[in-house]
Parts: structure tokens; C-alpha cells; sequence
């Protein structure tokens, strides 16, 4: 058969992302349909920034999705005669097998297009995830430290400069290595990494509720079950059904980011605070004898989320390319794993010519960050305007 | 001033020794030692060989002694054999046996030994630095008035056309980390089979068969347009973005004063309203920035020298790393975390310089 040229490319790649296409489609016209009912989020389709940078997360977000649907190939198999082929290559021998490599294959014959897809689902696997844990912990920590202040604001922002002060790469050499992955570092890091989100759930609730035993009773302990159980898979993998656990690996990796990630978001939260805790709504809740927790939880953070929903679209970028770095020196992933960093790592030893496995996934990867910035922009703009 | 200055000054020695306590306890773990003692003396060692080839080499001390040593506060270990013969920390070092029982460390400027590169770690450090100091200045020639021009230009008339394709120019540049602008470069510009440099040497426009070389080794013995230009603008591209964003917010802050709205009522030139009246004001918060944005740097430079193979002080970490270089990688990030403390000391300082309107108590 003969190769495909660039417009039948693209018109398969376009018929293969169909699924993408109908969930976006639903998704925007439901959304705005009704966007004057959806808050913010409505707000957003207002900004056309803000729409294209929608559009682009949640492009990647059904492509992660629907990856099983959307691949033409398995991302691991290799097909003999496709090494470095261009992109539109026939199969020599298709078979049962899809007949085209549409973008190519790379240096172990695989489908760069099927990688492309699925390294999607392996970045917002964690990425988000990652970027969720970051703020809670960040949360956690800058509401006591601006509120309060004193010697706890002054130890946890020494704390905080500390780490920052770490360079990123420097700190993922250190922490992503075999050798660490091996002792106890990387699972008392989660155990206290992955404790701050329950005690920040339970206290979120606790200090909502207290008034009401029965209704506190019930939510507290339903947290805290799914906390407990999440907590022993994720830590001690040690779920009794499974649903919760996380490789060594993964895990390594995954507490190096959050790591990275959690002081500045600390940082973040502090400045509010402490700008927010003059204003007479504080005031009155303090007059009202509300105490500490109810008022930093329920007064103080709602009245902060603007900036902080802003950041968290950017945080999920940054995390994208801080798992990228990582994968580009190859560390915490293993080598055939469809992440895009480590299929940009693959790639660059013959990149001169072949481009075409490496610039598959950096563009992917340039595109889904692009579009979480464009979104917090979009959103910026839209919250400012209240 | 000054005691702000002292204090700050502590604040930063503390936190140094925090860091390279941290960074001396994560490269000294037992599995890394034992990784150590395998390459340096044969890699089927018993587990007890490598127990009393790590005990020969001082290795088996408690962390908190051999850190002390480390950095020059303790003596360093010494070890008489039965023949009489003297080995030890400073003996290696410093070549005699008098300097037995002598302190040697960081503060008596003995950093070690290199096992990757076979050299003394200050000489290495010293000559990758030298190399990366030529890149950042640069990078930062490079970047600093791109940014600023480009944060203004997009800042002077918010919500305009201009403003919109700059802001997105920006947006997207600080959305293409330098994994990614790199391959791209050496993709678009590099290549002899794709992307440009095939045409324009066809045209007959370059004389090589590339436009810029994707390999920036040569640059080490000399800087030419062709093997440098793709390293400095993949670090600057990514670090341009922000400073730009940060100039145009503060831009657009300074463009809505009242002493702008006087000076346009009075009939000033748009120009010069611009470079004479908003421009000193709008960058004083650029200026932080870019301190700041040294260290973000740092990565830029590991990455971008790793990917263009320009041996500097980033492929220096990035191969005492891989290799398990211990006392290369203690040297580098200890330099790291300096190049990180004074420029936040620094951008602190320049901010009180700047604005007027902050004082330090």
C-alpha cells in the first residue's frame, strides 16, 4: 500500500479522535447553553481565551478518557519493518492490525500516534492528582501560618523557603533514585504527604458541623473510612480490595512533585490569609465567638478562591512539565512507559533524522500546558471582573 | 540596614547548612554507598567486602561526624595499618601524610575528589562554571530586553491587538518548557533532513548543510552564532514568558495613575508618556522577578546543556548525578543552593532600592 499523505493523516487522525469530538461538542453546548445558571465556570465561556484553553484541557482530558477507543495500536507492541518510519507508513503485513502508522513509528517500532495517546492518560493520571494533593497541604499549612502567625508562621515559612531554595532538579535526582526508592524515605514522605488531606477534609467538615453531632457523626466517619482505606492502599498498599495502590515507582515520583509543588501554594495561601483576616467579616465571625478553624475554613477560604483556582490550572501545567523533566532524565519512570517526557527522551538521540517520534509528544505536551494557562488566564480575567 | 543585612546573612547560612545536610544524607545513603564501593572496587563484592571496603575508606562513620568532616569543622578520619602506613581523609586529599589528623573541608577549601571526571572537584566545578557563566550571560543579554519590550509593548495599551498577540506570545513561551522549545529548535533549525535547512541550503543562503548545529560541544573552545544561538534562546524562550507577563501587569498599573491621565490631559506624546513617565515605575517589579528567575534558570541550563550536550555546570550535576559522583554532586549543589540564596538576598535588596515606598524597620 502506499503511504498516506498529510491531508489523509489528518482526516484519520480526526475519524480516530471521534469520541473526543461528540464529548466535546455535548459538553460546550450543554455548557452554554445553561451558562448563566454555572457560576464561574459558566463565566468562563464569556472569555473567548478562556474557551480555547477549555477546549484544549478537555480535548486531552476525553482523550485520556477514551485512550482504549482512540489507539490504533497497542502502545507497547512492536511491528517488524516500522522502525523510524514517516509518519502515514503502511503496515508491510497488516492482518487484523489497524493499516497505518499515522504518525510514524520510533526507534523500537512502535506507533508514535497510539504513544502520543496513551502518554496522555499516564500525565493526567498524575498530574492533576498531584497538583489536588499540593493545595491541600498548602491549605492546610498557610491558613494556620497567616492566621495565627507567630513562631508557627515563622517556622513553617523557614520550612517552606527551605524547600524552595532546593533547585528542582537537584531535589528530583536526589529524591527519584533507585537506590532511595529502596529504604523508607519515599513511603514516610507519602505517610505524612497523604495524611494532611484527610485531617484536612475531617477538619473542613468538623468545624462545619460540630453543632449537629448526628449530621457531623455521619460525614466525619464517611471521610474518614474512605481516607483510612485510600491511605493504606496509596501508603502502605495494603488495600484488602485493591481499588487504591500506587508502584513504588509511581509513588516516588509522585511525592518528589508534591513536594516540589506544596510550598508555593503555601506561600500563596499565607498572603491571602493574612491580606483577608483584616476585613469585617473576620471580625464579625470572631465577635460571634466562631472558633479559629470555622473561621479560617468557612470564612477565610472561600473568600481566596479566585487566585487559588487560577493557580491550581496553572499548577496542573507546571506539574505536566515537572513529570515531563523527569521523564526527559528518565527517572521514577520505567523505560517504555508512553509518558510524554520519556518518549521526548527516547526520541532526542536521533532527533536530526527522525523528529517525528520526539516532536509528537512535545507538541502534545507544549498544547495541554498552553491550554491550562490559557484557562487560568481566562478564568483571571472572568473573576476580576466581579 | 545593616541589621537587617546580618540577619538575613544568618538566615541564609542556616538554611545552606540545612540544605547540604539534606543533600549529604540522601547522597550517603547506605545503598548508595554500597553502589560507591562497587564501582570503585569491583562490582561482585560480598556484602562483607563492601562492609570493610567502606570501613577502610571512613565511610563507616556516624553521618553527622563524616558531614562535620565534610565541611572542615571536624578532623578528618585516620586509619594507621599495621605496616605502619597512615591513610585518611586529608592524606588522600592533600598527598602527604602529615596532614593526618588535620581538619580539611569545605571551609579549608578541600572539596574533594571527582570520581567521574578523575580531577579535583574545585578544579571541575571552576572550569563547568566558567562555561555556564559565557551561556547565562547570554541567555539573560537575550532575554532581559525581550521581556521587558515585549511586557511593555503589551502593557502600554491594555485590552489592544498588540496586547492580545504579545500576552498569548507570552503565554505560550512560558508553555514550552526547554525539552520542548529544544527539540523543536533543533527539529525546525538543525536538521539537515527537515525543517529549514534543507531549503535555504538548497537556495544556496547557508554554506553548511544546517543553519545552527544542534551540538553546542564546539562552544567550548569557541562561541560561534552557528553552535550557540540554539542553547541560549531554548533557556531564554522559557524564562522570557514570565518576566514579560510580570512587566505587562505592572505596566498596566502604572498606566492607570493619575499622574499618566495629567500628563496625557497636559498634552504629552504617547511616546513619551511611555519612556518617561511610566516606564522607571513599571520596572521595579520586573526587577525582582528576574533576580528570581536565575534559579528558575538553573533547570533551564541542566536541561538545555544536557540536550545540546554543552559541558557546563548543569551537564556537570546531571553527570555526577548518573554517575554517583558524590562529592561532585555535595560541590554542586552547595553552589546551587548559594546561587539561589544571594540572588533572593539580592532581589530583596534592589526591591528597597527601587520603591521608595518600602522601608525596612
Amino acid at each position: 500500500m502506499d503511504p498516506l499523505n498529510w491531508f489523509e493523516i489528518l482526516a484519520r487522525m480526526a475519524q480516530q479522535f471521534l469520541p473526543v469530538w461528540v464529548a466535546l461538542v455535548v459538553t460546550y453546548a450543554l455548557s452554554i447553553r445553561f451558562k448563566r445558571r454555572l457560576g464561574l465556570y459558566g463565566k468562563l465561556f464569556d472569555s473567548t481565551v478562556g474557551m480555547i484553553g477549555f477546549g484544549i484541557v478537555l480535548f486531552w482530558l476525553f482523550t485520556a478518557l477514551f485512550a482504549d477507543l482512540i489507539v490504533t495500536h497497542d502502545a507497547l507492541s512492536q511491528v517488524s519493518g516500522m522502525r523510524n518510519e514517516p509518519p502515514g507508513s503502511a503496515l508491510r503485513d497488516p492482518r487484523d492490525l489497524y493499516p497505518y502508522y499515522l504518525l510514524g513509528g520510533d526507534s523500537l517500532a512502535r506507533d508514535v500516534f497510539s504513544r502520543m495517546v496513551m502518554g496522555a492518560r499516564e500525565v493526567l493520571r498524575i498530574a492533576p492528582f498531584a497538583a489536588m494533593i499540593s493545595f491541600m497541604i498548602g491549605i492546610t499549612l498557610g491558613l494556620p501560618a497567616g492566621y495565627f502567625g507567630g513562631k508557627l508562621d515563622t517556622g513553617l515559612t523557614f520550612l517552606a523557603n527551605l524547600v524552595l531554595a532546593f533547585p528542582v532538579i537537584l531535589l528530583f535526582f536526589l529524591l527519584v533514585a533507585p537506590e532511595i526508592q529502596e529504604t523508607i524515605i519515599p513511603s514516610v514522605m507519602a505517610g505524612i504527604l497523604f495524611l494532611v488531606p484527610i485531617l484536612f477534609v475531617t477538619i473542613l467538615l468538623n468545624a462545619r458541623f460540630f453543632t449537629q453531632p448526628a449530621k457531623r457523626n455521619l460525614y466525619v466517619g464517611g471521610v474518614l473510612l474512605v481516607g483510612v482505606w485510600a491511605y493504606a492502599g496509596l501508603v502502605f498498599d495494603a488495600d484488602p480490595v485493591g481499588l487504591w495502590s500506587m508502584s513504588p515507582n509511581l509513588l516516588n515520583v509522585f511525592v518528589a512533585v508534591v513536594f516540589v509543588n506544596a510550598p508555593t501554594v503555601f506561600r500563596i495561601v499565607r498572603g491571602i490569609t493574612l491580606d483577608i483576616k483584616s476585613r469585617d467579616y473576620v471580625a464579625a465571625a470572631q465577635t460571634r465567638g466562631e472558633g479559629p478553624w470555622y473561621i479560617m475554613l468557612w470564612e477565610i477560604l472561600p473568600n481566596a478562591r479566585g487566585p487559588l483556582i487560577v493557580d491550581f490550572c496553572l499548577r496542573i501545567g507546571y506539574t505536566t512539565i515537572l513529570l515531563g523533566t523527569l521523564g526527559f532524565f528518565g527517572l521514577g519512570v520505567s523505560p517504555e512507559s508512553p509518558d510524554w517526557g520519556s518518549t521526548i527522551n527516547a526520541g532526542r538521540r536521533l532527533l536530526t533524522v527522525y523528529p517525528h517520534p520526539a516532536l509528537v509528544p512535545a507538541i502534545a505536551l507544549m498544547s495541554l500546558v498552553l491550554g491550562l494557562n490559557l484557562l487560568a488566564d481566562g478564568l483571571r480575567e472572568e473573576s476580576l471582573k466581579d | 540596614m545593616l541589621l537587617f543585612l546580618l540577619r538575613r546573612i544568618g538566615l541564609m547560612l542556616v538554611t545552606a547548612l540545612c540544605l547540604t545536610f539534606v543533600v549529604f544524607a540522601l547522597t550517603n545513603m547506605p545503598a548508595k554507598l554500597e553502589t560507591l564501593a562497587k564501582t570503585q572496587a569491583g562490582s561482585r563484592m560480598s556484602d562483607a567486602e563492601v562492609t570493610s571496603w567502606l570501613e577502610r575508606n571512613g565511610y563507616a562513620e556516624p553521618m553527622l561526624v563524616r558531614y562535620g568532616e565534610w565541611l572542615g569543622v571536624m578532623p578528618g578520619w585516620v586509619r594507621v595499618d599495621a605496616d605502619g602506613s597512615v591513610t585518611g581523609r586529608c592524606v588522600a586529599l592533600r598527598g602527604t601524610d602529615d596532614a593526618a589528623g588535620e581538619r580539611c573541608g569545605l571551609l579549608q577549601g578541600d572539596w574533594g575528589f571527582s570520581t567521574r571526571f578523575r580531577a579535583e572537584v574545585s578544579d571541575v566545578i571552576a572550569a563547568r562554571l566558567g562555561a555556564t557563566g559565557l551561556l547565562m550571560m547570554w541567555v539573560l543579554i537575550v532575554m532581559v530586553p525581550m521581556a521587558l519590550i515585549v511586557g511593555v509593548l503589551a502593557g502600554m495599551r491594555e485590552g489592544s491587538r498588540t496586547d492580545r498577540t504579545l500576552s498569548t506570545f507570552a503565554i505560550a513561551s512560558t508553555a514550552t518548557p526547554e525539552y520542548v522549545s529544544g527539540v523543536l529548535f533543533i527539529a525546525l533549525l538543525a536538521s539537515s533532513t527537515v525543517g529549514i535547512s534543507p531549503i535555504l541550503a538548497e537556495w544556496g543562503w547557508i554554506d553548511g548543510r544546517v543553519l545552527f548545529q544542534g551540538n553546542a560541544r564546539s562552544a567550548i573552545e569557541d562561541i560561534t552564532l552557528s553552535n550557540f544561538t540554539l542553547p541560549v534562546l531554548t533557556i531564554a524562550l522559557y524564562g522570557m514568558g514570565y518576566v514579560a507577563r510580570i512587566t505587562r501587569a505592572s505596566m498596566t498599573e502604572v498606566m492607570t495613575q493619575q499622574y499618566i491621565r495629567t500628563a496625557r490631559l497636559k498634552g504629552v506624546a504617547f511616546s513619551k508618556i511611555v519612556l518617561r513617565h511610566a516606564l522607571r515605575n513599571a520596572l521595579i517589579a520586573p526587577f525582582t522577578v528576574i533576580m528570581l528567575q536565575i534559579p528558575w534558570l538553573l533547570n533551564g541550563v541542566v536541561i538545555s546543556e544536557v540536550l545540546f550536550s554543552y559541558p557546563g555546570f548543569g551537564w556537570t550535576l546531571y553527570e555526577a548525578a548518573v554517575n554517583n559522583d558524590i562529592e561532585l554532586l555535595l560541590a554542586a549543589s552547595v553552589v546551587a543552593v548559594v546561587v539561589v540564596l544571594v540572588t533572593q538576598l539580592i532581589s530583596d535588596i534592589g526591591y528597597v532600592y527601587l520603591n521608595p515606598r518600602i522601608r525596612i524597620s
